[in-house]
């Protein structure tokens, strides 16, 4: 872009623009400075400290026992079956939302607009009713089982199993994979498309080498939105599981609420966090460089 | 003694936060500054709260009440605001667990809390709640002797005054299993009784509560609830394993509606809960509830007041409100909960008062649940392994 | 080329028939819902005959209507700072080069990453010690409540807005802004006209996003919350131990009739304005 650009003004330039982004950043930089890595911190520090026999926390005495409970078979079947689950909710959340987003995206303006809304509008009643409108969808003789009675699958039993709860979870997340997918897709540079249709590439390998690369961003960001709660989701487990499916995330709250164990939750959420940080920056890292 | 430990804990954290930005790449560091004189030695030393300086009838101010969803009847409220000139807030928690770290973290803004029996006792030893001021509560006379002292959480009833009671047993859709159900928790946690009465796959469910659901399997086997041998906890803990392929789901919410709509046939849950959902069921008569016959929870609910709440007086003032006679009736008449108030008794309707499921003829084999302390984490563990 | 053609066909036919599949799955509990608030039982999944006694419940629960306006005041308030504040964390990161930048991407990263019952222990915490803290220091007290808790709900929002705007403003090319730039283009201008209606869908998503996760979340409210600062996702989690009644369901369907109403305004307005691009 600035080949006829000097050195000098190239130097200056640059130095400028470091300013604006630090300018650009720091508010929000300063917010969750204050209001997130200061109470992280807190926790943090939490995670080394003691429980009393009532159940309080007694900061001093530091230890890293509750780091030694992440060693327990409970915790760690109950860290694949998460795994496991969130990452099936992810490939379905995915292979939905693809074919959708980049329908969206070839609508007309006011036809997507529309579309996307409709897409949030149903997220805008209450988490829980929806839950358990669910409930009532899967029950027995629900109209879920109805249905599969009428077409001759005979009755099914869903709720309270893992797939009610992979359900549950496709229902809840869908909308953090279309949106950013939608958002990548929709800026594509189509002409590139049309250009790779017009030098002979079938549907497949344009899409494979042309189509998927520039939505590359849309996924990466859709697929951590999705996984990421899925992990650390307990609501959908507990009123579509009942409570039969212990998830990681009900694991966490057992431990704050259930058990009153504060540095025991938050010893898992730290390991969790840190372990949950490296794979998402090099996952991003690794999504925009095969750009 | 709380404002010390935040202190501390801000130094704490600045330090870590020195620490990280010493390290990390970041330009724009914040250091949280201050708070850095809080971290001195020595342990919390235990300064009770001191009892509030009130006289009955003496209001603060507004009143701000944390309670359970719909435990009081919206009239109450009113006439309260009526006859004080106050106004009353409310807000509402589901679980002891998660009202109690609002009111120990300090400056929650309540001045009323209803914790249950065990969680009085926790709420005591960290000094979350204050004494309460029994000459600003002339109306705790009212109560019946059996609440008025020897509660296990609470023994010379300093800190809470009851509000109501409860027990948590089992009820049972008697079309499924016929008539002449046995009262047993074997329903649940013996396969041969359980295929005798038609219960097997899945159409049991249990509380998702490590106490009550341990507790159960713990009465069946003819153990205490409060037990803190390790062995006993291990055979309870096999019991509900072993159950694991009759029972539907562990829910402490919805367990009468899994009920009446047939998605259940034998749930675990509180009393109060079943009375209102068989009463609006075509049949009322199709369902029963009661506490198995090897014992169950008994459990009360309790009035207490933070230790930091801002208006203590009008709190003392809305206690004794409502352990006035009439009033603890319209509490039991409006939510189906037993009073604790002998008082009342003569304002309660007939059918609930004689209604066996809010009173229970025999009381004793049941037991309240206590703070077991650090083998709370034992119970904790056994379940979550328990449910698989 | 015909069977070419055919194909191209064939697969805008699946993907079409896939979006009426999603609208279908998005639906159901929806239309299940908005039966139920007109059901004359106390049991939802239990018809029993037309009635409109929810909606009167509604009208005279003040609980619940004081739950509704918090938990709409607290939404629009923390999506509209959060909006800002996301999309210019989206912008340094994407479009500049500075110091810190991998810190602060990690710091951005976080509370998406971070269990919800964590975060409203980490709330708990840090609004107590803030408390004393401020307290000790200046004598100023402050009192939980709506502000802390729309506080909390910025500090998760901001996340997962700048993560969306990222996803658009990746790979972008900037040709049109240095052009914009170079025809003396004041910085506030290219940005107004150019750099804003480009990534506008980026914005609009993760605003989307930021006012249902708002709407949604009960555990980091309830703990961050103070007296008279109930909203509507904590009033009914509390609810369910109760039984949920059609009233919740009632609720439900005020506040997407609601939503509706705002959306088609604002198409309108949009429309008279314009009528292209978000």
């Amino acid at each position: 872009m600035t080949a006829l650009a000097t050195p000098e003004f190239e130097k200056a330039n640059e130095k400028n623009k470091r300013r604006q982004g630090v300018l650009l950043a720091l508010p929000a930089y300063l917010y969750l400075v204050l209001f997130f890595a200061v109470p992280l911190g807190i926790v943090v520090v939490y995670s080394f400290a003691t429980r009393t026999s009532t159940g309080a926390t007694e900061l001093s005495g530091w230890n890293l026992d509750s780091y030694g409970r992440l060693g327990d078979e409970v915790v760690r079947t109950i860290l694949f079956r998460s795994l496991w689950l969130a990452i099936l909710t992810t490939a379905i959340c995915f292979v939905v939302a693809y074919p959708f987003s980049y329908f969206l995206a070839t609508r007309k303006p006011l036809t997507r607009n529309l579309m996307l809304v409709g897409v949030l509008i149903p997220f805008w009643s209450n988490f829980l009713v929806r839950n358990y409108a669910w409930r009532v969808l899967l029950g027995n003789d629900g109209p879920v089982s109805q249905l599969t009675e009428a077409v001759g699958l005979g009755e099914t039993r869903i709720l309270f199993t893992p797939v009610a709860v992979v359900l549950g979870l496709v229902y809840g997340f869908l909308p953090f994979m279309i949106l950013p997918m939608y958002a990548a897709i929709e800026r594509m540079d189509w002409s590139l498309i049309e250009a790779s249709r017009d030098l002979g590439a079938t549907g497949w390998q344009t899409f494979r080498n042309v189509t998927f690369p520039l939505s590359r961003p849309g996924v990466t960001a859709g697929s951590i939105l999705v996984f990421i709660p899925s992990l650390g989701a307990f609501v959908t487990p507990e009123i579509l599981g009942g409570g039969r499916t212990t998830l990681l995330g009900s694991f966490i709250v057992s431990q704050f609420l259930t058990a009153r164990n504060w540095p025991a939750g938050a010893a898992v959420s730290t390991v969790l966090m840190i372990v949950m940080l490296i794979a998402t920056i090099s996952y991003f890292r690794s999504g925009g460089r095969t750009l | 003694m709380k404002r010390k430990q935040h202190l501390r804990l801000v130094a704490a954290v600045a330090a870590l936060a020195v620490l990280a930005t010493a390290c990390g790449s970041s330009t724009t560091d914040i250091a949280t500054d201050g708070g850095s004189d809080g971290g001195n030695d020595g342990a919390v030393e235990a300064v009770p709260a001191a009892v509030s300086e009130c006289e009955a009838g003496q209001t603060d101010g507004d009143l701000a009440m944390f309670n359970w969803t719909e435990y009081i009847d919206p009239e109450l409220i009113t006439a309260f605001e009526d006859e004080f000139g106050v106004s009353v807030t409310q807000d509402n928690y589901d679980s002891n667990e998660a009202m109690q770290p609002i009111i120990a973290a300090g400056g929650s803004g309540y001045d009323f809390i209803v914790p249950s029996d065990y969680m009085v006792s926790i709420l005591i030893a960290d000094q979350s709640i204050q004494p309460i001021n029994r000459d600003a509560v002339p109306n705790i006379d009212n109560l019946l002797p059996e609440f008025a002292t020897d509660l296990p959480f609470d023994p010379a009833g300093d800190y809470s005054v009851p509000y109501q009671w409860g027990t948590t047993g089992l009820g049972v859709d008697l079309s499924v299993t016929g008539d002449d159900v046995p009262q047993t928790w074997g329903l649940v946690f013996d396969p041969v009784i359980a295929a005798e009465y038609n219960l097997e796959g899945q159409f049991a469910t249990l509380l998702n509560d490590p106490r009550e659901t341990l507790g159960a399997a713990l009465k069946f086997l003819g153990y205490s609830l409060n037990t803190t041998d390790a062995g006993e906890l291990e055979e309870a803990r096999v019991l509900i394993q072993d159950a694991r392929d009759r029972v539907a789901a562990y829910d402490s919410d919805q367990y009468d509606e899994l009920l009446v709509t047939g998605d259940a046939a034998v749930t675990h849950g509180y009393s109060g809960n079943f009375i209102v959902q068989f009463d609006e069921a075509d049949d009322p008569d199709q369902f029963t509830y009661f506490v198995p016959e090897e014992g169950g929870t008994r459990w009360v609910d309790n009035m207490a007041i933070p230790f930091d709440a801002p208006h203590p007086c009008t709190a003392h003032t809305f206690i004794n409100f409502l352990l006035d006679a009439e009033r603890g009736a319209q509490l039991t008449n409006w939510n189906f909960y037993a009073s604790p108030n002998a008082a009342a008794e003569e304002f309660i309707d007939a059918e609930v008062l004689e209604d066996p499921i809010v009173y229970p003829e025999d009381t004793s084999n049941l037991e309240f649940i206590s703070d077991t302390g650090d083998f709370e984490i034992n119970f904790s563990d056994a379940f979550i392994s328990a449910k698989g | 080329m015909s069977s070419n053609k055919q194909l191209k066909g064939a697969a805008k036919n699946v993907l079409g028939f896939n979006a009426i599949l999603v609208y279908i799955f998005f639906y159901a509990p929806i239309a299940l819902l908005v039966l139920f608030s007109f059901s004359d039982d106390d049991l939802v999944g239990r018809w029993g005959g037309f009635t409109l006694r929810w909606y009167e419940a509604f009208a005279d629960n003040e609980q619940v209507q004081s739950a509704l306006t918090i938990s709409i005041r607290v939404a629009v308030v923390s999506t509209l700072v959060s909006v800002v504040l996301g999309t210019m964390a989206a912008l340094a990161l994407e479009r500049y080069r500075f110091r810190g930048n991998t810190f602060f991407d990690a710091l951005l990263y976080l509370p998406v990453i971070v269990p919800d019952v964590t975060m409203a222990v980490m709330m708990l915490l840090f609004f107590a010690a803030g408390r004393d803290l401020l307290d000790a220091l200046f004598g100023i007290s402050f009192a939980k409540g709506v502000a802390t808790v729309t506080l909390s709900h910025i500090a998760f929002s901001i996340s997962f807005v700048s993560i969306v705007v990222r996803a658009r403003i990746s790979g972008m090319s900037q040709r049109l802004e240095e052009a914009a730039q170079d025809l003396y283009a004041t910085r506030f201008q290219s940005f107004r006209y150019v750099t804003l209606p480009l990534i506008l869908p980026g914005v609009v998503g993760g605003a989307l996003l930021s006012l249902t996760l708002s709407l949604d979340d009960v555990v980091i409210t309830q703990f961050a919350a103070g007296p008279g600062s109930t909203t509507l996702p904590v009033f009914v989690f509390g609810l369910i131990r109760r039984g949920v009644t059609p009233l919740i369901n009632a609720v439900s369907v005020v506040m997407l009739a609601i939503s509706v109403v705002l959306v088609v305004l604002s198409l309108v307005a949009q429309r008279a304005r314009d009528g292209s691009a978000l």
